[in-house]
């Protein structure tokens, strides 16, 4: 649906001409485009034209460097300037001295605040907190009930008095009991509001002189638009928020919202929501996310996830396996179990720059299923024949499809398909030998920095020969058909592929 | 709260959405007024009003449609007055809107035939609050309604349709938390036939448009239904949050094409959202409107009309505060 702010800017600079410097017509010209891309993220219309106007003037007469082309330059100045607006470094929560942190979770309604209110206390838990979650939403009709349940689920306790207790008193005294139990943290879960409803926003305000909150976060949609501002202000001036939590960014959303609540508002991004289970809560990166308003993916993200699914033995194991040329379907097996530990497979490929956009663009649908099925027929093989696919003659094979529930040519295309991964991945050791290191795919994996410098061409590369955690590298085992998967993001890509290095 | 356009046999009448949008206009009439309070028609007043669109969340494509659309009408009718641009964009307007009534099915409901409904959305939008509300409205209409709380999903989802349950007085068919939704339609259309209910309404879980799985679980639900009656679910009705931005559109695209959607619900109008989501709607994908959903009350349902919604939103008076 939305095409990449890069195809577009390196259109019009393809019109304009390659030139030394930026001209005055080559900004405005940008700046078109550059305008459109970010309301239709949802950026508030008049952030988006002070932040035109000020990439504008920094961007005219500047040189363009050698190693870029003009388009290139461009996106470089804007994504410097989003990450300038976005903060630069992430703020965490901020803790009391004296405990307990109060923190008050606040927003409009069905934007997560119940939801997000369990995923921090986890958090907070997990680092060896005693959170106290407090249920002070009585008019919802069960809003206690799923606080209570999450809190089961994660084995925090929840204060409560009912729904016909009052929220301001509620508040007072679940403090009160934090501070005899000695609760290091109480996060409370407040109703949903429109910023604009009086009484309400009394409440809220009442709450908070009650209680004192250390914290007040606002809870905020990434699908919202162009309201966000008006909602986040009016809640900053009622309350003096401190922080903000953008939630649903799962999905395909931009997130402009946020940089126009972040401008105009000034306060902190400190959590991302990123589904619906209890761990999907992410810290905040700037950078990443104005990558993706400009809808640039977000490798860094992915590369994270990995790091914690995979362990370092796991990974050198494998690598040893990969460089010698012996990966079977047994690592196959284990890399497949890996990947599905680090969440669904569409949202693993929205991450990786492009293929989000070509998948959306070509409807391509992935299924988590399609691992099963590929599991099912390694699950039906021996372990001889896991460990030597070449004795996979056709009786074998039938035998496998009829175990598995698949069919003999499904069985063939999946032998096929490894026998060709492996003979990438022996390549692929021979590069890394002949390069003199024994770098390779662990050092991939660990290495943020060398993948932050990383072109993105260089990390399609790398893909393509199966660096990256097989039936992801190749995306016919389990993915969308390879013609789908790799073809299409080349375009933008390789163009891209060196403003990202250059950034810092 | 009436649907006179939507249900046959019903003579009623106009549904005031006005009322329901009270709070929903504070500034905007009176930019739109002031715009136009100008000696002639320039362009700094398309520059204004494409500023102004923008910010209703009516997405650039559209927007930049809709000011074409408005200049070939003031040559045309060779307009020169201000004030008569002004009528000309309500005119422009209401007709874009248009496009997404013209498509809608009337409703017809057969004796001894549940009617089902299934509600979809993404997460938050408002659609446990939306099925309450239009339990509410057919059981003013007389009919037998029951409940199925399809969202096994997010916590305490089934204890939220329950109590809307006991306060209307409605039958819940449920199951435990994290059962299959399929299973609990499947009980849900039984109980339908055995206890001659005429509406069913079935809540989803919330799910972003962007899970496959997720997605194929509503096609499944749908399966499920037409096992029991071949044309359920004769109502699909989608719920948009009215401060959706320009993602609005996404979702009601992979919804429409995951479970055919029949009716779209814009929730949460009685914010400062000026749901220009439904305009890039109509103009993309001309899915029909239905509902507008404008506050916690149970009451607080009315029909999308394409004059209602443009003048209650854009052109009204401003009320003192």
């Amino acid at each position: 649906m939305f095409e990449t702010l890069s195809d577009r800017l390196t259109a019009v600079f393809q019109r304009i001409g390659n030139k030394g410097r930026l001209t005055e017509q080559d900004v405005d010209e940008a700046m078109r485009e550059v305008r459109r891309a970010l309301l239709e993220a949802d950026v508030n219309y008049k952030v988006v034209r002070d932040f035109v106007s000020a990439v504008r003037e920094r961007a005219v007469g500047e040189e363009v460097l050698k190693a870029l082309t003009p388009a290139q330059q461009v996106i470089a100045i804007v994504r410097d300037e989003l990450i300038k607006i976005l903060g630069e470094e992430r703020v965490p929560l901020q803790l009391a001295q004296v405990p307990p942190t109060i923190v008050m979770v606040v927003g409009l309604q069905g934007s997560g605040k119940t939801t997000h209110v369990a995923k921090i206390a986890n958090l907070l838990k997990k680092e060896g907190r005693r959170p106290l979650m407090v249920a002070a939403d009585v008019y919802r009709p069960a809003a206690i009930d799923q606080l209570q349940t999450l809190g089961g689920q994660i084995d925090v306790p929840v204060y409560s008095e009912g729904t016909k207790a009052n929220p301001i008193d509620i508040a007072k005294n679940a403090v009160k009991l934090a501070k005899d139990r000695g609760y290091t943290v109480v996060l409370i879960d407040t109703a949903g509001r429109l910023q604009i409803d009086e009484p309400m926003m009394q409440e809220v305000e009442r709450i908070a002189e009650a209680v004192k909150p250390h914290e007040i976060l606002l809870v905020a949609d990434a699908m919202t638009g162009q309201e966000a501002v008006n909602v986040a202000q009016e809640f900053h001036r009622r309350l003096a928020l401190t922080g903000l939590i953008l939630t649903k960014m799962d999905g395909d959303a931009r997130g402009g919202a946020a940089l126009s609540i972040r401008s105009v508002v000034g306060v902190p991004i400190k959590y991302i929501g990123t589904g619906e289970r209890i761990d999907a809560v992410e810290p905040f990166y700037p950078d990443r996310l104005a990558s993706r308003i400009l809808g640039m993916g977000d490798v860094l993200t992915l590369i994270e996830r990995a790091q914690a699914e995979i362990t370092e033995e796991e990974s050198r194991a494998l690598e040893e396996k990969v460089l010698a040329g012996q990966f079977n379907f047994e690592d196959f097996l284990n890399q497949l179990q890996q990947i599905k530990r680090m969440g669904p497979l569409t949202q693993l490929l929205e991450m990786i720059p492009g293929i989000g956009q070509a998948l959306r663009q070509q409807q391509v649908q992935i299924s988590d299923d399609e691992f099963k099925h590929i599991e099912a027929m390694i699950f039906s093989m021996t372990p001889e024949e896991r460990r030597n696919p070449d004795i996979l003659k056709p009786s074998r094979r039938k035998r496998i499809a009829a175990g598995s529930g698949t069919s003999v040519a499904q069985v063939n295309q999946l032998v096929n398909q490894f026998k060709q991964m492996q003979k990438m991945m022996a390549q692929f050791g021979e590069l890394a030998g002949g390069a003199g290191g024994r770098r390779g795919l662990r050092g991939l994996m660990r290495s943020r920095q060398a993948l932050a410098g990383l072109g993105d061409a260089d990390l399609e590369a790398l893909m393509q020969q199966g660096a990256f955690p097989p039936g992801m590298g190749n995306p016919a085992l389990g993915g969308p058909t390879p013609r789908k998967a790799t073809n299409s993001p080349k375009k933008g890509k390789s163009k891209k592929k060196k403003s990202k290095g250059r950034r810092r | 709260m009436v649907f006179s356009r939507l249900f046959r046999r019903r003579a009623e009448p106009e549904p005031k959405i006005e009322a329901g949008l009270k709070k929903t206009r504070r500034g905007i009439f009176k930019d739109i007024a002031n715009l136009f309070e100008r000696s002639e028609i320039t362009e700094d007043l398309f520059e204004d009003l494409e500023a102004l669109l923008i910010q209703a969340d009516l997405g650039v494509e559209t927007t930049l449609e809709l000011l074409d659309n408005l200049r070939d009408r003031i040559d045309r009718e060779r307009i020169k007055q201000p004030a008569d641009a002004r009528e000309a964009l309500r005119t422009e307007m209401i007709a874009l809107l248009e496009n997404a009534t013209r498509n809608r099915k009337i409703k017809i409901y057969q004796r001894g035939v549940p009617f089902v409904i299934l509600v979809v959305g993404v997460n938050g939008t408002g659609k446990t609050t939306t099925i309450a509300k239009l339990a509410k409205y057919h059981q003013d209409q007389g009919r037998n309604v029951m409940l199925v709380a399809g969202d096994t999903f997010r916590a305490a989802a089934i204890d939220q349709l329950k109590v809307w349950g006991e306060r209307l007085k409605v039958p819940v068919i449920a199951h435990d938390p994290g059962a299959d939704p399929g299973a609990v339609v499947f009980d849900g259309m039984q109980a339908a036939y055995n206890r001659n209910a005429d509406i069913l309404l079935v809540d989803t879980a919330g799910r972003l448009h962007t899970k496959y799985n997720l997605m194929e679980e509503l096609k499944k639900i749908r399966k499920v239904m037409q096992r029991h009656v071949a044309e359920a679910p004769q109502e699909v009705l989608l719920v948009i949050d009215a401060t959706t931005g320009q993602n609005g559109l996404v979702q009601a695209k992979k919804f429409a094409e995951a479970v055919e959607i029949t009716d779209i619900a814009i929730a949460k109008l009685d914010g400062t959202a000026r749901g220009g989501i439904a305009f890039a709607i109509a103009r993309e994908l001309g899915t029909p409107i239905s509902y507008v959903g404008t506050g916690e009350q149970v009451t607080a349902l009315a029909e999308f009309n394409p004059v209602t919604y443009v003048d209650a939103l854009f052109f009204g008076e401003e009320e003192e505060l």
